[in-house]
């Protein structure tokens, strides 16, 4: 997915930028409103993640020109203020969804996931491995025809899988993505995550494959 | 929503100018009844005088010598010109000199009368308070000159009838009067008050966040008042715009390094391999998430207390308000794969502040979704009946029954669980909004486990 | 009713009386009970005959029955003597002198009554009360007049008396003011309303008129027919003496009528001031009552015609004047001069 992040703060910005990356997303950092302006209107972006306060204007401001513009980029706010003054007039200027600084990493992907999942107009994003077709936002699997509603972490244990077929992940990576870091619980509960995720992908052609003492794979030659 | 409770009143303008008002009126209504008395009194007094002297004088007029002796054909209306509706008695004498003639000789003259002009006194005779006038007459065609006095008295109880009359007709005139005088002192009064009860309304309608200066026309007298008032207000407005302006920048100052910090941490987390540095690196995110929350939740806290000295009052729909709420947490919960389930009777409403409801329960969903295993539900209900509540049941342990009771405890500390962080502050801003809007918070275990959060207006 | 009087006639000269000199003075005396045990006796000092009034106490009694009263009666000018010289023996005052009666009321001798309902004009000051409306007329000897015109005035009688000198010399009849204070009050009050008194009185003079002390006489006298005509007489006693009642007939003047008011006051110095002013109260009350006129020949207040209530005396400080000394010199010097020749 594209990411468009307005954030001042070099430091925070650069981290968000590599984290996205990470997960395999295409980000552009703007500085200020007048940078951002230019590559909003330069491109199209799946989401824009706006921080408030900016050095050269209010991120609302930003909102306000962004929804006058018509464009229906759908916008999650970053912001470092107290939620109780701010909230209200957000989504009243048209922020869909917004997150407190700072931030779960996991929380904001699934706002973002939420967020375009509330947007009917936005591009499915249906990823196709042989017989499967997954969609990561709304979450559902189909595999011959039969479609399943993935849960939560089910699904993102799966794309995280997905997006690279045959990558050896370790299980700490898994659990890193699964669980928070407040969750007092062992590495090994990835396996029941894993054993869930097999369960599903029975009749298909796709299929997780365990290597001991390194972790998990997908493999898609279940069929060959 | 002011409080008068706590203002310390001392007496009344309106009711001390009225009262200021309506003793001025009654002295003079009372000063006036007596003038009114004293003057019709003197009248009354002088027409009976002047009846008396026309008796005496027509008596007088009767005398004539004939043979040598004093004869007097007294006419018939000397005395009944006298005759009263109260039927006074009256008394006369005639002297030639020294030596009575005829009539009461009981009635004396007094003794500086010197035989010549009318005099009037008054006395008591046959124990009764009279009018007594004295007239005389020189006689001439006696072998010497002499005086003929003729003096008649007359009885007051005509007289003092007339005056009470008088009295009652003038009391009747004077508590007229006194009571338009005090119907026009409490018109007055209210009169001269009404601009500031007017100040005081325009002042009072004002929603919690209008601090503009009174600009409305007031008279001379309340200028100082009102110029002082708006200067207060302006540094009112000043110093919250200072406090919100200051909390906002402070959350700005801490939070984005602490979401740096964050950030970095997790995006070593995936590159670090080390068991070791990976408890470090995850126990350095945990507390960087502490220190968040724990600020958030103060800084929170801080702008609740703001809010919640002048609530905002304002009608809020709080099935719409929570349905908001768990759409926004829903990613949260989904996190966890919990379940936020929804109950909530249509059009339950409420007045208050919005944001601080919303705060409140934001606080204590956080804290179901916090202590919520994995893969379980959260029930929340908006009840209408009896009161406007929201219910919210969790599945995880519930309150420890010490731990209850230490929650209770610090609510009645109220600001001063600084010290602790977490869930109890959660609850104390719940409880804090709670309280603002006359309202509770309710601390239960369910009987599967579960804790159940009340919050009720 | 009867049976509840007892009668009782008590010779003047009694020894327990005798020391008062002056209580010679009454001519009759007479007890009247309730019943066999009363408590309070009132005395009354009337001017009214005992058997004229009695009926009237009658009633009274019938309704009082714890009472009795010791009813004496003496002329009008004797009461006045003896009320004065002992107010506290008497309770009630009856007198046809109107003007002895205020005068005594003036000077205090009278009980005022606290509410009490009287026509103003038959009271004064609460404590004098009219209960009587009694005119003064001409009255004649019916057998005298049968071919002669019956005067309806003062006039009409100068006249026919100054057309027939021969037949009515020596036969008229007046009180003698001197004497009598009722022929004292009708002459003065005379001689205020016109002056035809004064020529009246000089025809009677030049006719050799015949002066009375009192009623009765003159009614005697007219009614033997020793006298012919009787001038300024109570129609009222005239008309209580059935005795003679075919031979006498009478007329009120049509030029002016004296109407006199019989009047009753209670003595301040009265010990018995309840039963004394529950009395008065019935007096009042029957005063007012047109069928008392049945029971008692005393003429109510409210029986005659309106036009008496017009010409009554009116009790008013006025009718002292003529109790003055010297006002009653000049008064009598001028009578005596028409009437005595």
């Amino acid at each position: 997915m594209k990411f468009l992040l307005i954030e001042d703060n070099q430091e925070l910005a650069g981290a968000v930028v590599s984290r996205l990356q990470l997960d395999g997303h295409v980000v552009s950092h703007a500085n200020g409103i007048a940078e951002a302006n230019s590559y909003s209107q330069a491109e199209d972006f799946d989401l824009i993640l706006l921080d408030i306060m900016l050095p050269d204007g209010d991120g609302r401001d930003f909102l306000q020109q962004h929804r006058a513009s018509e464009k229906h980029t759908p916008v999650i706010v970053l912001t470092a203020r107290s939620e109780v003054s701010d909230r209200v007039t957000l989504l009243d200027l048209g922020a869909d969804d917004y997150i407190t600084k700072p931030f779960d990493h996991a929380e904001l992907q699934a706002r973002c996931r939420a967020v375009m999942r509330r947007k009917s107009g936005a591009a499915q994003t249906v990823i196709r491995l042989r017989d499967l077709q997954f969609d990561p936002v709304s979450g559902q699997l189909v595999v011959n025809g039969i479609t399943t509603a993935l849960r939560n972490r089910e699904l993102r244990l799966l794309e995280l899988l997905i997006n690279e077929p045959g990558k050896i992940f370790s299980k700490q990576k898994l659990f890193d993505r699964l669980f928070s870091y407040d969750d007092d619980v062992s590495e090994n509960a990835i396996e029941v995550y894993i054993a869930r995720l097999r369960k599903h992908l029975e009749k298909s052609c796709v299929s997780i494959t365990t290597l001991r003492g390194l972790g998990y794979k997908l493999d898609d030659d279940q069929c060959d | 929503m002011t409080d008068t409770s706590v203002t310390n009143i001392s007496g009344s303008l309106r009711r001390r100018l009225a009262i200021t008002l309506i003793v001025g009126i009654c002295i003079f209504a009372v000063l006036l009844f007596f003038i009114i008395r004293l003057y019709a009194a003197q009248i009354a007094q002088q027409s009976q005088d002047s009846i008396l002297s026309a008796s005496v004088t027509s008596m007088l007029d009767a005398a004539k010598v004939r043979d040598g002796q004093v004869a007097m054909d007294i006419p018939y209306s000397s005395f009944s010109m006298l005759a009263t509706p109260q039927d006074d008695r009256i008394f006369y004498a005639i002297y030639q000199d020294d030596q009575l003639l005829s009539g009461y000789e009981s009635l004396t003259l007094p003794e500086t009368y010197n035989n010549t002009g009318t005099v009037f006194r008054s006395i008591d005779f046959m124990d009764t308070p009279v009018r007594q006038v004295i007239a005389s007459r020189t006689l001439s065609g006696l072998t010497t000159p002499a005086a003929l006095i003729v003096t008649v008295a007359q009885t007051q109880d005509n007289l003092s009838v007339t005056l009470r009359d008088i009295a009652k007709n003038a009391a009747m005139i004077v508590l007229g009067f006194f009571l338009l005088a005090v119907v026009f002192s409490a018109w007055a009064s209210s009169t001269t008050i009404a601009p500031l009860n007017r100040l005081t309304q325009s002042v009072t309608r004002r929603g919690p966040k209008d601090l503009r200066p009174v600009t409305r026309p007031v008279p001379a007298e309340m200028a100082p008042l009102v110029s002082s008032l708006n200067h207060l207000m302006q540094r009112l407005d000043d110093s919250l715009n200072q406090s919100e302006q200051f909390i906002t920048e402070a959350a700005h100052r801490v939070r984005t390094p602490i979401a740096t910090v964050r950030s970095h941490a997790e995006i070593t987390l995936q590159r670090v391999d080390k068991e070791e540095n990976r408890q470090a690196l995850k126990a350095m995110i945990r507390a960087t998430d502490e220190t968040s929350r724990a600020a958030g939740q103060l800084l929170d806290h801080a702008m609740i207390s703001l809010r919640a000295s002048q609530l905002n009052s304002e009608p809020i729909d709080l099935s719409e308000l929570i349905q908001e709420l768990v759409r926004s947490l829903t990613p949260v919960a989904d996190l966890k794969d919990i379940e936020i389930r929804l109950d909530a009777a249509p059009d339950v409403r409420i007045h208050g502040d919005s944001i601080l409801v919303q705060n409140a329960v934001r606080n204590l969903i956080d804290n179901a979704l916090k202590y919520s295993p994995t893969e379980s539900t959260i029930n929340i209900q908006v009840r209408a009946n009896p009161k406007p509540s929201i219910v919210i049941n969790d599945q995880g342990d519930g309150f420890f029954h010490d731990e209850k009771d230490k929650l209770t405890d610090r609510f009645s500390r109220g600001r001063n669980s600084t010290g602790t962080i977490g869930s109890g502050l959660g609850l104390t801003i719940a409880n804090d909004v709670a309280k603002a809007h006359s309202g509770s918070l309710r601390i239960t275990n369910n009987h599967n486990g579960g804790a159940c959060v009340t919050l009720s207006f | 009713m009867r049976n509840l009087i007892i009668l009782v006639f008590i010779l003047l000269h009694q020894p327990g009386i005798a020391a008062d000199q002056k209580l010679e003075l009454l001519e009759e005396k007479q007890l009247f009970s309730g019943s066999e045990n009363t408590k309070t006796t009132l005395r009354m000092l009337s001017s009214t005959d005992t058997d004229v009034f009695a009926p009237t106490i009658d009633i009274f009694l019938k309704d009082n029955p714890s009472l009795s009263i010791e009813y004496l009666v003496a002329s009008s000018t004797d009461i006045d003597t003896l009320f004065r010289q002992s107010p506290g023996n008497y309770d009630v005052v009856i007198s046809s002198a109107m003007d002895l009666q205020l005068k005594l009321v003036n000077d205090g001798f009278a009980y005022s009554i606290p509410n009490i309902q009287h026509p103003d004009w038959a009271q004064w000051r609460r404590s004098l009360f009219g209960f009587t409306l009694e005119p003064a007329g001409i009255i004649f000897n019916k057998e005298y007049f049968e071919n002669i015109e019956i005067p309806q005035s003062r006039q009409q009688m100068i006249r026919v008396l100054r057309e027939h000198p021969e037949l009515f010399h020596g036969k008229l009849a007046t009180y003698d003011v001197r004497l009598s204070g009722l022929g004292y009050l009708f002459a003065t009050q005379d001689a205020r309303d016109s002056e035809t008194y004064w020529r009246l009185m000089e025809v009677f003079g030049n006719l050799d008129t015949r002066l009375y002390c009192c009623s009765g006489e003159m009614i005697d006298d007219l009614a033997s027919g020793k006298v012919v005509i009787a001038y300024n007489v109570l129609t009222s006693y005239a008309k209580a003496r059935l005795d003679v009642f075919d031979s006498i007939d009478w007329i009120l003047p049509n030029d002016y009528t004296n109407v006199m008011m019989r009047t009753a006051m209670v003595s301040a110095d009265s010990k018995k001031i309840k039963a004394a002013t529950a009395f008065m109260r019935y007096l009042t009350t029957q005063a007012m009552q047109t069928t008392a006129s049945d029971k008692t020949p005393l003429p109510p207040l409210q029986s005659e015609s309106s036009d008496f209530q017009n010409s009554v005396i009116p009790l008013d400080p006025g009718l002292m004047i003529f109790l003055d000394q010297l006002k009653r010199r000049t008064f009598i010097n001028a009578w005596e001069n028409a009437v005595i020749q």
